[in-house]
């Protein structure tokens, strides 16, 4: 299951449907070991597409040094699909390479309403999750 | 002296655990030859025939060594190579 905060949720929709109809991605740290995310990172996408995202090396370098230096560890990583349902397609499990990450993905195909699921992807199994969004006030 | 190499979790269970292990060699190419002496199946996680593989990125202290000589990039003493997976996926 992923516990997130609504403001969190509230900033990774409205990344995915500022960048619309390209992908957003990003990242969410949190500290090492507790599986609550914590600091939203929002990323470029460096293909700038509508069908894919890739972290752009050297701002991926960057932000994971100061993860290290801060002691956390990616705890979401999140993409939106613009145009499909909020689903791991086969290019998102060929490429998942931590089974410790929840990855949130968020459809924007549909303009009043944006879908949000999150998975766990190990060795290219796909298993969905419950995402427990908590208001600040829990 | 040595050079310091990075790993990422995901590879951790190629260097008995280790954040990062410490190896020698005049290129990329030849550091990783040498790791894969103690650290055995390192080297065909990092490289696919002669290039590296598209699903990981390695970097020369502050440079991705794509922007450099890929797998001929010169390394010496002193130098810390960082692996991390590339993170990138999509509806394609």
């Amino acid at each position: 299951m992923l516990h997130i905060s609504r403001a969190l949720i509230d900033q990774v929709v409205a990344h995915a449907r500022a960048d619309h109809p390209d992908e957003a991605c990003g990242v969410i740290a949190g500290q090492a070991g507790s599986g609550r995310p914590d600091r939203f990172v929002p990323m470029v996408n460096a293909d700038r597409s509508p069908t894919f995202y890739r972290f752009d090396s050297m701002e991926q370098l960057a932000v994971w040094r100061e993860m290290d230096d801060r002691d956390e560890e990616p705890v979401v990583i999140y993409h939106s699909h613009t145009a499909t349902e909020a689903y791991p397609s086969r290019t998102d499990i060929s490429y998942a390479s931590e089974p410790g990450v929840h990855y949130l993905l968020v459809s924007t195909r549909e303009p009043e309403e944006t879908e949000i699921r999150s998975f766990r992807i190990t060795g290219g199994e796909v298993t969905e999750e419950v995402v427990k969004i908590t208001d600040e006030a829990e | 002296m040595a050079i310091e190499v990075r790993i990422p979790t995901i590879l951790r269970p190629l260097t008995g655990g280790a954040k990062a292990v410490e190896g020698s060699g005049g290129t990329l190419d030849e550091l990783l030859a040498d790791l894969d002496t103690r650290h055995s199946g390192l080297r065909a996680r990092l490289v696919d025939g002669a290039a590296l593989r598209r699903f990981v990125n390695v970097y020369l202290n502050d440079e991705d060594v794509r922007f450099l000589d890929g797998l001929g990039t010169e390394v010496k003493d002193g130098d810390t190579i960082t692996v991390l997976p590339a993170v990138a996926g999509g509806a394609r």
